[in-house]
């Protein structure tokens, strides 16, 4: 996985609540078997006007021009703001990987759905949580000025404004750990092998019935 | 020292290691398997050179991809007529060969939505850890299991490790007391739960549900509650073992025989949470005054009591929630102050892992006896969950009563819940759906989904709009 340490960059809206990760990455394309790719089909529902199908190229598609990701200002930009619940739905990680594919490092909003939220430290995608006033303010800065950028420092567990005022947020420690160093979790956690060994044969010798089952 | 919760006791039981950064190791006893979130976590074994920690703590079967119509299904995977589905299916098949992993084929009668064999074959049981790369994983928690959705990456973790890394939850009760009025079903329940605390109510926590409602409910009903908790912001929700759960669970395929149902029995007896346990919140609801919900807009918490009326966006202050309430009567094509009952499904959808169990269709059968399907309802698919349902619907003759109503007997599979398949909604058309989200696109690019229960969506189909099911039945109609 990729490490996060310092990201700085422009910052585009998605101004709406709840949006959800059929909204993300609509479901047809979860039939691929691939990890990558899927960032040209990112809110694919909302981006462009037809419906889009897996596979088809998306440079020859018609455009929403409404949409803000489409607008000239927005383009390459690399933190996503966005309202509350976000992530909420279905556990697709195709979520993150989209946002991630699309050039998407972090995503501030005022809350998280908890299964989009633990699946974006999978692949080096930063969720971070800002109270709902301050992530308005932050919506009212961005409007106002074309070019609005951010640094998230997650070493210091800061956001910072074009201004240089500096933003506390939250973030669990192992998570933060893992992020910094760019960690696998299962390397890690075969570390624990023998902690894993020793219980379960505790558990098998407990709940017999829940072992050899299903051959 | 206080008692526990059951989210307490079940968490405590599966601790491998709790770290001094607040993350702990978790033992998971199941890991469900199905194609759409398993081919990149094979991969990643694949390319790490890992194998399954411990073969018999899986099962995989195919259900999102997988067609409903009798003539694409009999050909099995190589008859799939989307090749991208197709390829899909046929990777889970050829990564379960590989790894060797039991997995139910495409056409064994043991197939069907993962949430719904899971409990069916006794694959998950009280007391256990359930995991799958589905957000309705939760469904399975009505066994008092602890049981939720997690990322293919975590499918990965669990393949190789038998454990994921995770943070405890807080501690939500959501007790229903008294008792449900006839008419009124499980699926009502939990939509009035979500239309309570919202989508996000839920989030940080995990739910218990209690309370006489809970406790009078067959398993089938707790499962549909359970399986909405992701749709209130809870990864999982779960319901006290009893005798409900224990006559529910003996006899199934994998659950224990003999001694070991004894010794099971007894350990599950302890499965419910003390007297004196304290949750970190608590919601109430009254039984007596849940009415047939049905969602109006394009959030699960978008709903109303059938009788209810749309809401107006010019009556509300709160920018956000404004700005979504037009968004969302837009998106529905509907009219801010109209009725719940002024709106016409262009189709009916009975199924998805929500609501295609047996009592299910008993429920929706019964409501559709001797009528047929209005005209201006396009089509009215029946979905069983399973293959094992199909059958008992079959043997009770449910089937004729759905076909003989001009409603549509289809395989089992995930369907129009989410549209993988070929079963859709065309942009604009309004669907009756028992299934679980009403997001926009859900069912289909344009679709327009009404949650409600079953008996509401097979009243919806006859009557070609919807109607309080309390009042059909009442009339004896």
């Amino acid at each position: 996985m990729r490490a996060f340490t310092v990201v700085s960059g422009l910052v585009a809206p998605m101004d709406r609540a709840n949006v959800d990760t059929d909204l993300i990455i609509p479901k047809q394309f979860l039939k691929s078997i691939k990890r990558s790719g899927f960032g040209p089909n990112l809110f694919d529902e909302i981006r462009y006007l037809d419906e889009g199908q897996p596979g088809q190229d998306c440079a020859d598609r018609p455009i929403n021009e409404e949409f803000p990701l489409n607008f000239p200002r927005y383009k390459g930009a690399s933190i996503l703001l966005a309202r509350e619940n976000f992530g909420c739905g279905s556990s697709r990680e195709h979520a993150p990987w989209a946002l991630e594919d699309y050039g998407f490092r972090c995503v501030i909003a005022s809350s998280f759905a908890d299964i989009f939220y633990n699946n974006c430290f999978k692949n080096g995608v930063l969720p971070i949580a800002l109270e709902e006033s301050v992530v308005a303010r932050l919506f009212d800065e961005m409007y106002a000025s074309e070019g609005y950028e951010l640094t998230v420092d997650l070493q210091r567990q800061r956001v910072i404004t074009p201004s240089g005022e500096e933003l506390s947020f939250e973030v669990d420690e192992f998570r933060r750990h893992c992020l910094l160093e760019g960690l696998d979790d299962i390397g890690l956690t075969l570390q624990s092998a023998e902690a894993i060994r020793s219980y379960e044969q505790g558990w098998r010798e407990q709940s017999p019935w829940l072992f050899d089952v299903i051959k | 020292m206080t008692g526990k919760t059951l989210y307490d006791k079940l968490w405590q039981n599966h601790l491998v290691e709790q770290r001094d950064d607040g993350s702990a190791l978790i033992y998971i006893d199941r890991q469900l398997i199905h194609e759409v979130t398993s081919p990149q976590a094979f991969d990643g074994l694949r390319l790490a050179g890992r194998k399954p920690w411990r073969r018999d703590a899986n099962l995989a079967v195919p259900d999102h991809n997988v067609p409903t119509e009798q003539a694409e299904r009999a050909g099995g995977v190589a008859a799939i007529a989307d090749p991208i589905s197709r390829l899909q299916v046929q990777t889970l098949d050829d990564n379960c060969d590989d790894f060797d992993l039991v997995k139910y084929d495409i056409n064994d009668v043991r197939q069907g939505i993962v949430h719904v064999v899971g409990p069916e074959q006794g694959a998950t049981l009280p007391g256990m850890t359930v995991v799958c790369g589905d957000s309705h994983t939760s469904t399975h928690g009505a066994l008092g299991a602890l049981a939720h959705g997690i990322g293919t990456s975590e499918v990965e973790h669990v393949l190789a490790t038998q454990t994921l890394i995770q943070q405890k939850m807080k501690n939500l009760l959501v007790r229903i007391d008294g008792s449900l009025q006839n008419g009124v079903t499980a699926k009502d329940v939990a939509l009035a739960v979500i239309g309570q605390i919202g989508t996000a109510g839920g989030t940080g926590y995990a739910i218990e549900f209690g309370g006489q409602v809970l406790r009078d409910m067959s398993m089938e009903g707790r499962m549909t509650v359970c399986n909405m908790s992701i749709e209130a912001g809870a990864r999982m929700g779960m319901v006290a073992v009893d005798n409900t759960t224990l006559d529910y669970v003996e006899g199934r395929t994998y659950a224990p025989k003999g001694e070991l149902w004894e010794m099971a029995v007894e350990a599950w007896r302890d499965l419910h949470s003390d007297e004196d346990a304290v949750f970190d919140a608590v919601v109430e609801l009254r039984g007596e005054d849940i009415k047939p919900q049905v969602t109006w807009g394009t959030s699960p918490e978008m709903v109303l009591p059938v009788d209810g009326v749309l809401p107006d966006p010019a009556n509300i202050d709160d920018a956000t929630r404004k700005t979504a309430v037009t968004r969302a009567l837009q998106y529905m094509g509907l009219e801010a102050g109209s009725s719940i009952g002024d709106i016409r499904p262009d189709r009916v959808f009975i199924g998805s892992c929500t609501n295609s169990r047996i009592e299910d269709l008993r429920s929706a059968a019964e409501v559709v006896k001797g009528k047929t399907v209005a005209d201006s309802v396009k089509q009215a698919l029946v979905v069983p969950g399973s293959g094992e349902v199909k059958k008992q619907a079959e043997e009770e003759g449910l089937d004729k009563i759905f076909i003989d109503a001009g409603m549509e007997w289809r395989e089992p599979g995930c369907s129009m819940c989410l549209a993988m398949n070929a079963d859709k909604l065309g942009a604009g058309e309004h669907c009756a759906s028992t299934s679980n989200r009403n997001f926009e696109g859900r069912q289909g690019f344009g679709g327009r989904t009404h949650l409600v229960s079953p008996a509401m969506a097979a009243a919806a189909a006859v009557a070609g709009h919807f109607v309080d099911v309390r009042d059909w039945q009442e009339a004896g109609q």
